[in-house]
């Protein structure tokens, strides 16, 4: 794999000099991998001789991605149901609507949960999504309980005999005990009538370090099986993914690129990890 | 792994007191500590290095001096401070009113950064000042945000122009430019003009937003930013900068556990300074920003200022001179006391964002204590208290254990619980009691107990790197409670 050969071109042959490491430390703290990790791959690779800094480089950064599997569950004889979960404003409602998309392009019937019932507005952000794709959409009303919109999606899904259920959730800072504990009786909901598959958490690609307390909270709450990681379209690249997968182990299964239905990718390792070193 | 960045320095500056005398080579230790504090809470790489070079500069200069001083370490610790307050924008800054009302204030950022649920509360924060805003919805891109920001106005009881439904339909520059117009007519004094977020790498979206700003010359342009981004903060601060400029930055979400190293960062690298720091959903969710504050949060002082300030508030002043009155005539503190204290604190809002501006608050244990507590427990305190008859709350001793199960089945709760409340109240009762007689006072009184929090400043490491103590005396407890616990 040759993954940074703009950077490692100067290095690759030649003395690696003190600049170069710099420059190499530099662009991936501001990817946001974080110092510490950055700090270990600077160490490791500085061991190595020059021709192999590449290799080396790229090497560790790929053994810190989870070797869970990265595409989702798929049931064929129950819905599978996806709860989708994450911090306030990270993305959880595109991404419900884009995994939707993708589904049911994918020719699977798909039924979408309105639960974030706290956010101003946010059914009605949902609903818009569901009519401009065609997928039905359960809500309920405005500051209502949130655990019955998701029990009425799971109980129609199941009647349906539909094949995928998606919940949409109401963003919650992880620091908050009380909306943590609301997120397990959603899901404990749930699963009186049907198990829960999948729960994704929406990371934000300009995520700091925080986005590893973020990740740990919420696996700890609601049994996180993966990550989405959302605006990856905009100048951040979204380090703090490969931190958190080295951290918990959670694989990325999805990418977010942008604001319409179709910006929305299977996670690519190799194109991800190439994007960490500008 | 992941610590704040206040326990971090608190750790830092630990090992370093306990030096008699500084050595360069401690300085190289203590600064690369901080450094990757810096770092891991998330201030751009590039500030961080200027950031330490120059109070490296700084200690270095005066090393000599400062060894012959009492307290070097101290000394270098002021340094640091000093230079966060710097960087972080001086001293605070407010809305400037426009002489030609209406005052046109055009709110920018990333997607998701809480440019909507900001533009409510900073309606209502003007609306409580005695204006009369206006809110504009030129978000005609993400589905729905029309509709968020009328039931955000709603809320606050501040009209929405929203001629647009949006969802991708509409000129978001004709709504704005309309906008303004109405609100001359109408004789709004303020007009708040939400947009859409925009990535700083969209061209498109970047000149649409500049088309705004001169369709409508803002009086001021606020750069929203969510306080948990990463090293993006940086580049897209400078993208908004040159794709349309702001005057001010407003962090959102503080509440969380992010440390706002994006503050630094922004603050520096633009030289725009932080005007407001949103701290929860709620309408009132809602700070003026504070550099000197922020500063001292970040190195574990606590943010006994602004606790001082919340407190002030919420006690009314006859409350408050009750309280003092008795305080001063050495009168005992009892549950009705007690009771109206509690009273004020609900109106503080949410205790554990009032505990976490606490010197110490920040540090591992406590941290963990301060997000597991729970809110309503003021609420069943209360209920206890207000279960006794006056008697029994001006003397507690009355409460044997048949007015104890009385009191526990009026407010609906265990006997445990009175019993557990009556203890904290003792303890509570000591203290003041103590404070008066000048032995300090480790925690607020009233204040039910945290598990495990009881002499809760000291607990902590940074507060024995705090300041000096301030001179003036509160005659308000609360306050002078806070005080003491610098
Ligand atoms: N550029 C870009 N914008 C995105 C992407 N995903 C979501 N957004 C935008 O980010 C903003 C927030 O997205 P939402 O889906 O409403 O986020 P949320 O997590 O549901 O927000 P809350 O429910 O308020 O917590 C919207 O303006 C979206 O259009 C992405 O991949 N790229
Ligand atoms: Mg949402």
């Amino acid at each position: 794999m040759a993954l940074f050969s703009k950077l490692f071109s100067k290095i690759r042959g030649g003395q690696t000099s003190s600049a170069d490491w710099q420059e190499i430390e530099s662009s991936l703290i501001e990817s946001d991998l974080g110092a510490a990790n950055t700090g270990e791959i600077i160490t490791l690779a500085r061991k190595l001789k020059s021709d192999e800094v590449e290799q080396a480089v790229t090497e560790t950064l790929a053994s810190w991605l989870s070797t869970a599997s990265r595409s989702i569950a798929k049931n064929t004889d129950r819905p599978t149901t996806i709860l989708v979960v994450g911090v306030n404003g990270t993305g959880k409602t595109t991404s419900s609507a884009k995994l939707a998309s993708a589904l049911k392009r994918d020719g699977a019937s798909v039924l979408l949960a309105a639960a974030d019932t706290f956010r101003a507005a946010a059914i009605e952000q949902l609903q818009t999504w569901g009519e401009r794709l065609g997928v039905s959409v359960i809500s309920g009303k405005a500051n209502g309980d949130p655990a019955s919109v998701a029990f009425d999606a799971a109980t129609k899904a199941k009647a349906d005999g539909l094949n995928f259920l998606i919940v949409d959730t109401a963003g919650r800072l992880h620091t908050k005990s009380g909306l943590m504990d609301e997120l397990g009786k959603v899901r404990r909901v749930i699963e009186k009538i049907t198990p829960v598959d999948e729960v994704l958490l929406v990371v934000d690609a300009t995520t700091g370090q925080n986005g590893i307390t973020q990740a740990k909270v919420f696996a700890e709450s609601v049994a996180l099986t993966g990550l989405i990681l959302s605006k990856m379209d905009g100048s951040a690249r979204g380090g703090i993914a490969l931190a958190i997968e080295r951290e918990t182990g959670l694989p990325v299964k999805f990418v977010g690129t942008g604001e319409s239905a179709g910006d929305f990718q299977p996670f690519d390792a190799q194109k991800y990890l190439s994007g960490l070193i500008a | 792994m992941f610590e704040s960045l206040s326990s971090k320095f608190a750790s830092a500056f630990s090992s370093l007191r306990s030096k008699g005398r500084i050595k360069e080579s401690d300085l190289d230790d203590i600064f690369g500590e901080i450094r990757s504090a810096l770092l891991d809470s998330d201030v751009s790489l590039e500030v961080t290095n200027n950031f330490i070079s120059t109070i490296d500069d700084k200690a270095r200069a005066v090393l000599g001096e400062l060894n012959k001083s009492t307290n070097p370490s101290q000394a270098i610790f002021d340094i640091v401070h000093q230079e966060l307050i710097e960087i972080l924008g001086g001293s605070a800054r407010r809305i400037r009113l426009a002489k030609k009302p209406p005052t046109v204030i055009l709110l920018t950022g990333l997607q998701g950064a809480g440019k909507t649920s900001l533009a409510g509360k900073l309606a209502k924060y003007l609306k409580d000042q005695g204006n009369t805003p206006l809110l504009v919805a030129s978000d005609l891109q993400r589905p729905n945000a029309v509709t968020q920001l009328q039931v955000v106005g709603e809320s606050v009881k501040v009209p929405v122009f929203a001629p647009e439904a949006g969802n991708g339909v509409g000129d978001p520059v004709a709504v704005a430019k309309a906008g303004v117009k109405f609100a001359e007519d109408k004789f709004h004094n303020i007009v708040i003009v939400d947009t859409a977020g925009r990535l700083g790498v969209d061209a498109e979206l970047m000149q649409q937003a500049a088309k705004i700003r001169d369709a409508i010359s803002p009086d001021e342009i606020l750069f929203v930013v969510d306080a948990m981004i990463g090293q993006d903060a940086v580049r897209t601060a400078q993208a908004f900068q040159e794709g349309v400029g702001f005057d001010a930055v407003v962090l959102t979400k503080l509440d969380g556990d992010a440390r706002g190293g994006a503050a630094l960062s922004i603050s520096q690298v633009t030289g725009r300074p932080i005007m407001f720091a949103a701290t929860g959903e709620k309408v009132t969710d809602f700070d003026l920003f504070y550099p000197e504050r922020m500063a001292s949060r970040i190195l574990g002082m606590g943010d006994i200022a602004t606790l001082a300030e919340t407190a002030k508030n919420a006690f009314d002043s006859e409350t408050a001179s009750k309280l003092e009155s008795k305080f001063a005539s050495g009168e005992d503190f009892t549950l009705d006391d007690f009771l109206s204290q509690l009273e004020a604190m609900k109106k503080m809002g949410s205790m554990s964002k009032l505990l976490g501006m606490l010197p110490g608050a920040n540090s591992g244990a406590m941290k963990k204590q301060l997000e597991q507590f729970d809110d309503s427990e003021l609420i069943r305190t209360q209920a206890i208290v207000q279960s006794m008859t006056p008697a029994e709350r001006g003397e507690p001793k009355l409460l044997n254990g048949s007015r104890r199960a009385r009191i526990a089945k009026g407010s609906g709760r265990a006997v445990s619980e009175v019993n557990a409340l009556m203890d904290r109240f003792a303890a509570a009762q000591k203290m003041m009691r103590q404070m008066r007689s000048g032995k300090g006072m480790p925690n607020i009184p009233g204040m039910p107990s945290l598990p495990g929090m009881s002499g809760m400043p000291n607990a902590a490491a940074p507060a024995k790197i705090a300041p000096p103590k301030k001179k003036s005396k509160s005659g308000n407890p609360a306050k002078r409670a806070a005080e003491e616990a610098l």
